[in-house]
C-alpha cells in the first residue's frame, strides 16, 4: 500500500512548497570544523532539502551544492514549483518504472516457453488431463501478468500525461498479454479494465469479435454487480471500450436503474460505500471511484439520464467538499475519515480519486458544480507540494489528478511560482514571476499585481504598495524591475494577486485571491571602524588598539592577564546605509588545548561590541593560561559576504587555579585514536619454571628406591617368611584375591594419576572396595580362627 | 677418663637397648623397618626440596605427606599389635591390619587426587 509513504512524504516534504520555500543559505560563510552549533542550522536546512531530492533529480542536488559551495548562488531559488518543473524530474523516476515493467513482462514470457514444452509431455502421455491443465497454466500467466498490468496502466498513463516515454519500446513484449487478458474468458472486469487501459495507450492489433465478446461480456458484469467496485471496472472498461471502437454497442439500456443502484451506496454525508453488505463503512475514496463510475454511465447511457438524478449528484459533490480538509498554507486534501489499516489509502490517492471524479462528473454532465475556486486551487496546490512521491502508484495519483485539473470544467486552478525568491542587490535582479496551469501550460491573459510587500516578523510596516507587473511575454513572465530600487536586505512577505483581463475567464480560472510568497532579499553588508583593544579594568585606559580591516586578513597577536579587558567593536551597514542586525556574531576563543569559548556580541543601537572582563571569566576559562586563537564570524542568511575569520591570537595571563577550581573538561579525542587501529595485543605467556638437572632428579630417584631395598634386606635379615599363607585351597584363593585386590586399587590409583577423572575412579574404587571387603574378611577370619586354634590349643 | 667412660656408658647402654630390642617379637620389628623406610623416603624427598627447590609443590607435598602417613599408620598398627599394650587386649591383630590397609587406601587415594 502506498498510503503511509505518501503521507509521511507529504509531511516531510512540505518545506519545500511554493508558500513556504527553506531559507537560503548563506553564500560565503565558510564553515570550519569548529563552527559553532548556531552556525549549523542554516546548513541542516540545507541538508533537509537535499535528502528530499537525493536520488529522485540531480539537477535538483546540483543546486544545492553550488550554493553551499559559495558563489552567491540562491540555494532555493531553483525549486519552483511550476508544473515543467514536475514533468523534468519525473523523467528519471519514471523510466526506471518502466523497465521493470519491461523486465516483469519478459520474464513472464521466458517462464511460459520453458513450461510449454515439459507440459506438452505430460500432456502425451496422460490427454484427459490437458483441459484440467491448460486452464490452470492460464490461470497461473495471467495472475502473474495482472500485477504488471495495472503498473503498465498507471506508467503508461503518467507517460502520455507528461508527453514522455515514446521512445520506449514496450509494445510488443506487452500487448501479447493484453490480449491473453482480453481473449481469456476467465479474467474479470478488474483485468479487463487495466488491460484495456494498456490496449487503448498502447493501441495493440485486436479485432473487433474480441471487442464485441468483452462488450457483452462486460454489460454482464454490470447487470450482475453488487459492489461498487465491480461498477466501477466494468462501467470504466465500458468507456474504454467506447473510445477504442465504434463499431460495437458499449450502451446502456437500463442507464437510470444501473445509475440508481450505484447512487443507492451513497451515504448522506456525500461519501460513499464499497458495497451494501457493511452499511458502517463509508469511505471517501469510495466517493471518488463512484463519482467516475456515475459519469461513466452519463456517457454509456443510450438515452439521456433523468436530470434530477444528475442534480442529486451534484449535491452529493458539494456535501462531500464539506468534508475536506486544509493546511495551513491553504492546500485542501481528502482523507479517509475512518482509517481501515487493511485497504488504508493516503491523503494523496484519496484526494486524486476525488478529483477524478469530480472532474469526470463535470465534463459528463451540462450541470455546473458549485465549488469556491480557493478549493480547487487548493486541491492543485496539495498535489504540487507533495513533490514526487515515494511509490509509482503515488506519482500516478498525483500526475493523473493533476491532469484533470489542468482541463476541468468546474474551474482551472492558476498557480504563481517565483523562478527565485532570493533576490540579490549586488547583481540587481529582477522579481520575476510566472502564472501557468498546475502541468505549466499557458494562463489566459492576465496581470499580476504586488499589493504589498512587508518585512517578515512585522504585519504593519508595508515596504511596497499595489505595483502592477509588467508582463513580458517573450519569457512569458511578469516582471517587476523597480522593486530592488527601494528594497533593502532583509527578509520580506510580498502579497501578489492574479488579475484576469477577460471576466469570462473567471468563471473558468481559479485564482484564489491572494498569495503571499516570502522573498529574500540579499545584499553586500558593509563593516565599519572594526577595532579590537585590550583595556586595564580599573581605569579603563587602553593598554593596545588595533584596528581591523574586516573582512581582510588579519594577524593579530596581543596580550592581557586577569585584570585587563578585550573590546571588539564594528558597525554593521547594509548597502541603503542602515545599520545591519545580522543573524549571528560571535567571537571564539581557543586555546591551545582545543578549549574553546563562544561569546556572542551584544550590539547597542549600531555598533557591535564584545567586551571581555578576564577577571570575570578566569573560572570559566580554567584557569589556562597561554595562547588563544581569535575567531569572528558574522553571518546571516540575507548577507552576501558572511565571513569567520581567523583574527590572529591573543596571550593570556591568568593565575594559577585554587584548589577547588573546575578542571577543563577534556576535549574530545582525536579521531583517528578512536577509531584508527588499536595496538597491537601481545600475550605474554608464563614462563617455565626452572627445571632442576636431570641427572640430579634421575640420582634422588635412585635415591628414594634406596629406603625400600633396605626394608627389603632387613626383612631378610629378620627372617621373615610366607608360612603363616593359608595351605588349604579356599582359604588360599581368597588370601590371594585379598591381595590382588589391594593390588588391583593401587593401579586404578595409578590410572587416575595418569588419566581417569574422579568420577570414574569413585565409581571403580567402590566395585573394587565391595570385592576387597569381602575376600578381606574371609582371609583375615581365617587368620584369626587359625590363632585363635593355635592359643587354645 | 672422663669420655672413655662416657663412650663406656654409651655403648652400654646400646649393649641394653639391642638386647632389650632383640626381644621383641618379628612383626613388631618388621613394622618398625617399615617406618624406617617410609621415614627415610620422606626425608629424602625433603632433601631434594632443600637442593632443588619446591617446583612442584604439591607433587613434593603429596610425595612426603604419603612417606609420613604412611610411618604415621604403621606406627598405630604397630600400637595395636603390640601385646604389651593391654588397652588392646580384646583387638585381634587382623582386625588392625584391616584398618591399616583401609586407611592407607584412602590415605593414597587422597595423595593420587592431590599429586596433579
Amino acid at each position: 500500500m502506498i498510503g503511509l509513504e505518501s503521507l509521511s512524504g507529504y509531511q516531510y516534504n512540505r518545506t519545500n512548497f511554493v508558500g513556504s520555500f527553506s531559507p537560503t543559505t548563506p553564500s560565503n560563510l565558510r564553515l570550519g570544523s569548529n563552527a559553532s552549533p548556531a552556525a549549523i542550522s542554516p546548513m541542516l536546512n540545507c541538508r533537509l532539502y537535499s535528502s528530499f531530492f537525493g536520488g529522485k533529480g540531480d539537477k535538483a542536488r546540483d543546486t544545492e551544492v553550488s550554493a553551499v559551495s559559495g558563489g552567491g548562488e540562491p540555494a532555493v531559488g531553483e525549486s519552483g514549483s511550476g508544473g515543467s518543473d514536475i514533468v523534468d524530474m519525473a523523467k528519471d523516476n519514471w523510466k526506471s518504472t518502466v523497465e521493470t515493467i519491461t523486465y516483469l513482462g519478459e520474464r513472464a514470457k521466458e517462464a511460459s516457453n520453458e513450461v510449454t514444452p515439459r507440459v506438452q509431455q505430460v500432456l502425451e502421455s496422460h490427454p484427459d488431463l490437458r483441459d484440467v491443465i491448460v486452464s490452470h497454466l492460464k490461470v497461473t500467466i495471467v495472475m502473474s501478468y495482472i500485477y504488471s498490468l495495472k503498473e503498465a496502466y498507471e506508467a503508461l498513463r503518467t507517460f502520455e500525461i507528461l508527453g514522455i516515454g515514446k521512445e520506449l519500446n514496450i509494445r510488443d513484449s506487452t500487448c501479447p498479454f493484453v490480449m491473453d487478458t482480453l481473449g481469456s474468458s476467465s479474467s474479470n472486469s478488474w483485468d479487463m479494465f487495466y488491460a484495456l487501459g494498456v490496449n487503448r495507450l498502447l493501441k495493440c492489433e485486436i479485432n473487433d469479435e474480441v471487442y464485441a465478446g468483452i462488450a457483452s461480456r462486460l454489460k454482464a458484469y454490470v447487470n450482475a454487480a453488487n459492489s461498487l467496485l465491480d461498477f466501477y471496472y466494468s462501467i470504466g472498461s465500458l468507456r474504454l471500450l467506447k473510445d477504442l471502437t465504434s463499431e460495437i454497442d458499449v450502451l446502456l439500456v437500463d442507464a437510470d436503474g444501473i445509475f440508481q443502484s450505484i447512487k443507492a451506496l451513497s451515504q448522506s454525508d456525500g461519501r460513499w460505500r464499497y458495497s451494501s453488505n457493511d452499511p458502517a463503512s463509508s469511505s471517501t475514496s469510495a466517493a471518488g471511484a463512484a463519482l467516475q463510475t456515475l459519469a461513466g454511465v452519463v456517457l454509456l447511457a443510450s438515452s439521456e439520464i433523468d436530470q434530477s438524478l444528475i442534480r442529486t449528484l451534484t449535491n452529493d459533490i458539494v456535501k462531500l467538499f464539506d468534508s475536506i480538509e486544509k493546511y495551513d498554507d491553504g492546500a485542501y486534501y481528502f482523507d479517509e475519515k475512518v482509517a481501515d489499516a487493511r485497504e488504508y489509502q493516503g491523503p494523496l490517492s484519496v484526494t486524486s480519486l476525488v478529483v477524478r471524479g469530480l472532474t469526470a462528473v463535470a465534463s459528463a454532465t451540462s450541470e455546473s458544480i458549485n465549488l469556491p475556486g480557493d478549493k480547487i486551487l487548493g486541491l492543485a496546490k496539495f498535489f504540487l507540494a507533495i513533490g514526487i512521491p515515494d511509490s509509482a502508484k503515488g506519482f500516478y495519483s498525483q500526475i493523473e489528478a493533476l491532469a484533470c485539473l489542468e482541463s476541468n470544467r468546474v474551474s482551472i486552478p492558476l498557480i504563481l511560482s517565483l523562478p527565485a525568491t532570493v533576490l540579490s542587490l549586488t547583481r540587481k535582479d529582477q522579481l520575476k514571476v510566472r502564472v501557468t496551469t498546475v502541468l505549466g501550460s499557458k494562463a489566459p491573459p492576465l496581470s499580476v499585481k504586488l499589493i504589498q510587500a512587508f518585512t517578515s516578523g512585522s504585519k504593519d510596516a508595508s515596504i511596497i504598495e499595489s505595483q502592477e507587473l509588467t508582463f513580458d511575454s517573450e519569457n512569458d513572465a511578469h516582471l517587476l524591475d523597480a522593486v530592488l530600487k527601494s528594497v533593502d536586505v532583509g527578509k520580506y512577505q510580498f502579497v501578489f494577486e492574479i488579475v484576469l483581463h477577460d471576466s469570462e475567464n473567471k468563471n473558468i480560472y481559479a485564482t484564489g485571491g491572494r498569495t503571499k510568497v516570502p522573498i529574500y532579499v540579499t545584499g553586500v553588508i558593509k563593516v565599519d571602524n572594526a577595532e579590537i583593544s585590550v583595556l586595564d579594568s580599573d581605569l579603563g585606559t587602553v593598554e593596545t588598539q588595533k584596528k581591523l580591516d574586516l573582512p581582510g586578513e588579519t594577524a593579530l597577536s596581543l596580550s592581557a592577564n586577569h585584570l585587563q579587558k578585550l573590546r571588539l567593536s564594528f558597525q554593521l551597514t547594509t548597502p541603503f546605509g542602515n545599520p545591519f542586525q545580522p543573524h549571528q556574531a560571535f567571537l571564539n576563543l581557543r586555546h591551545e588545548t582545543q578549549v574553546e569559548h563562544i561569546f556572542v556580541s551584544g550590539n547597542s543601537g549600531k555598533q557591535f561590541v564584545i567586551m571581555l572582563d578576564f577577571l570575570g571569566l578566569v573560572d570559566k576559562f580554567f584557569y589556562l593560561s597561554g595562547r588563544y586563537d581569535i575567531q569572528l564570524t558574522v553571518g546571516d542568511a540575507v548577507m552576501e559576504n558572511s565571513y569567520l575569520l581567523e583574527l590572529g591570537n591573543i596571550d593570556l595571563d591568568l593565575p594559577e587555579p585554587p584548589e577547588k577550581a573546575s578542571r577543563a573538561p577534556p576535549q574530545p579525542a582525536d579521531l583517528y585514536l578512536r577509531y584508527g587501529p588499536k595496538a597491537e595485543i601481545t600475550h605474554i605467556f608464563r614462563s617455565p619454571e626452572k627445571r632442576p638437572p636431570p641427572e640430579l632428579s634421575l640420582s634422588f630417584f635412585a635415591l628414594v628406591l634406596l629406603p625400600i631395598l633396605g626394608f627389603v634386606v632387613g626383612l631378610l635379615r629378620l627372617g621373615v617368611n610366607l608360612k603363616n599363607f593359608p595351605t588349604a585351597t579356599v582359604s588360599a584363593t581368597f588370601a590371594i584375591l585379598f591381595h590382588l585386590g589391594i593390588a588391583a586399587v593401587l593401579l586404578l590409583y595409578v590410572l587416575f594419576w595418569v588419566k581417569l577423572d574422579l568420577f570414574t575412579t569413585l565409581k571403580a574404587l567402590g566395585f573394587l572396595s565391595i570385592f576387597l571387603m569381602f575376600v578381606g574378611h574371609r582371609t583375615l577370619a581365617h587368620l584369626a580362627s587359625a590363632s585363635a586354634k593355635l592359643k587354645s590349643a | 677418663m672422663g669420655k672413655s667412660s662416657a663412650t663406656k656408658d654409651a655403648q652400654a647402654l646400646f649393649q641394653s637397648l639391642r638386647s632389650a630390642y632383640a626381644a621383641t617379637p618379628t612383626n613388631l620389628k618388621i613394622i618398625d623397618l617399615y617406618v624406617m623406610f617410609a621415614v627415610f623416603t620422606a626425608v629424602i624427598q625433603v632433601v631434594y626440596m632443600a637442593i632443588v627447590g619446591s617446583f612442584p609443590f604439591n607433587s613434593f607435598l603429596s610425595g612426603v605427606l604419603s612417606g609420613v602417613g604412611t610411618a604415621v599408620l604403621a606406627v598405630c598398627l604397630r600400637i595395636q599389635v603390640n601385646k604389651e599394650n593391654k588397652e588392646f587386649k580384646d583387638l585381634p591383630p587382623e582386625r588392625a591390619f584391616a584398618d591399616f590397609v583401609l586407611c592407607n587406601l584412602v590415605l593414597h587415594l587422597v595423595i593420587m587426587n592431590f599429586l596433579g
